[in-house]
């Protein structure tokens, strides 16, 4: 069977909707969120068209929609949802309480700054106000992205070493708004790869009769969130596996990171989603001019893949980290976490924090310069979180 | 019951084993125990009318004592007592001893 059905232009909102649609899950509740809007459009569509036999509960909010899935999937279902921003936030408490119980529940996130001020655009404030959650995060350059790892995401939550919920981000409105060329697959090869659902103890099996969601004390509390520390641990040795098959399944290569011109580089970017792009080209302008730069793209963020930045960039000259969040009376989230990851490594290289594109601010090729420039010139300290696109 | 390691125990805090809460002894919770006095009790049945734990044990509507593997120590039963013939005394006097 060929592995690409075929090539459209597509939105990024359009992109996960569609694998929604393919994985079909047993039941999604959403509740609507600019700019998540239009996967939850698309797929009550898919619903309404009978296109797709889950079941839909548009619920009254997104704690609801959480609360609804959590109840779904300890009942065995396979559950699925899709928010941004605030809706993330208003669901928190039951986002961290999914990932406690173990329920492999897949959510795309269309990031979006966090009110307030109050704004639609796009940073990744909301994401990273649930990296402490429990759940697998990862981000999306493009939408095709978006796509496959809506669908990789489904296999890796159910994995059994594994059983984790996770988020798949995607740039709010950049991707989920814009348009771009996705390669789609065919609906048979997806329900083969993401198979049937294998759920833990599911409350529907009434011949086993269990308890989900008891009391838990001082007496096994500890234990169960070690069972999770764990469970994070197994997902760097199992997302290997299913990336691998991912690849022989569809042709898409996945990793914990991309290497963009990596090999000889001395001066190394990093950052979470579509801004790479734009990285990309200013590496590209660069390596002309004849500097060695290079991209590293973090495809999973939590787990936060140490070892793999460490082997990466031990001996590099610099490293320049690119955070879209703030983490206020801190470093930024992403830097905070390549600088831990460094700090065992042999040749330790030069580090530089940049805040950028907060609440939407357009980060532009000369803003990316910018930042490469400093690291040229060994204009970097650790210690000092620097802002791109903003008015000093 | 002994204590289970992490690598013991199902995920996610399910509970496997139907019934199993009958393993699960609340008593260790209390701070307070209460001591009844049998000289005072006049079987009235106040303080096994209110215990919210059904931990007090009575044969025939006669007072006999506490169940200790449930009893919170919550100290209502020595509260509703007209005689005071339930008196409340910190666990540390009773260590060691069956509880």
């Amino acid at each position: 069977m060929q592995k690409v059905l075929e090539k459209v232009a597509i939105t990024g909102a359009e992109a996960v909707a569609y694998a929604m649609k393919q994985i079909e899950p047993d039941v999604v509740a959403a509740y609507p969120i600019t700019p998540q809007t239009p996967i939850v459009e698309y797929f009550a569509k898919y619903v309404a068209d009978g296109v797709v036999k889950t079941e839909m509960i548009p619920v009254e909010s997104e704690h609801s929609a959480m609360s609804a899935l959590v109840g779904a999937a300890a009942a065995g279902a396979r559950a699925m949802t899709a928010t941004s921003a605030n809706g993330l936030a208003l669901m928190h408490e039951i986002v961290y309480i999914a990932a406690s119980y173990r329920l492999p529940i897949v959510m795309p996130v269309v990031n979006r700054a966090l009110s307030g001020p109050l704004n639609i655009h796009c940073d990744h404030s909301d994401a990273m106000a649930e990296r402490d959650s429990g759940w697998i995060q990862l981000f999306a350059e493009s939408n095709q992205e978006a796509y496959d790892l809506t669908i990789l995401a489904v296999k890796l939550a159910e994995h059994e070493a594994v059983r984790l919920p996770v988020m798949v981000n995607l740039d709010g409105f950049i991707l989920s708004h814009g348009v771009e060329p996705v390669e789609l697959y065919p609906d048979e090869l997806v329900k083969k790869f993401v198979g049937e659902p294998k759920p833990y103890y599911p409350l529907l099996d009434t011949d086993h009769p269990v308890t989900w969601g008891p009391i838990d004390l001082y007496d096994y509390y500890f234990e169960h969130k070690r069972q999770q520390a764990e469970a994070m641990e197994n997902v760097k040795k199992v997302f290997p596996e299913i990336a691998k098959e991912f690849e022989e399944t569809f042709g898409k290569r996945y990793n914990f990171v991309e290497e963009y011109r990596l090999d000889d580089a001395d001066h190394v970017m990093i950052a979470l989603g579509s801004t790479n792009s734009t990285i990309k080209y200013v590496v590209d302008e660069l390596r002309e001019e004849g500097y060695k730069v290079g991209a590293l793209k973090i495809w999973m963020f939590r787990p936060f893949p140490k070892e793999t930045l460490q082997r990466l960039l031990n001996g590099r000259k610099t490293v320049v980290v690119l955070d879209r969040a703030l983490s206020f009376g801190a470093e930024a989230p992403l830097y905070e976490a390549v600088k831990s990851a460094l700090y065992e490594v042999a040749a330790r290289p030069l580090l530089g924090s940049y805040v950028y594109g907060l609440g939407g601010r357009d980060v532009k090729p000369e803003h990316i310069r910018k930042a490469f420039e400093d690291a040229i010139r060994g204009n970097l300290i650790a210690d000092e979180q620097r802002y791109l696109g903003l008015r000093e | 019951m002994p204590l289970k390691s992490w690598k013991e125990i199902p995920i996610g805090g399910v509970i496997v084993t139907p019934g199993s809460a009958r393993e699960y002894k609340t008593g260790t919770w209390r701070v307070m125990r209460p001591i009844l006095h049998k000289e005072k009790c006049i079987d009235c049945m106040f303080c096994w009318l209110y215990c919210p734990d059904q931990a007090i044990v009575q044969e025939n509507a006669v007072m006999k004592g506490f169940n200790y593997d449930y009893c919170k120590g919550c100290g209502l039963c020595a509260k509703v007592c007209p005689k005071q013939a339930i008196e409340m005394r910190p666990e540390t006097e009773f260590v060691g001893e069956e509880g």
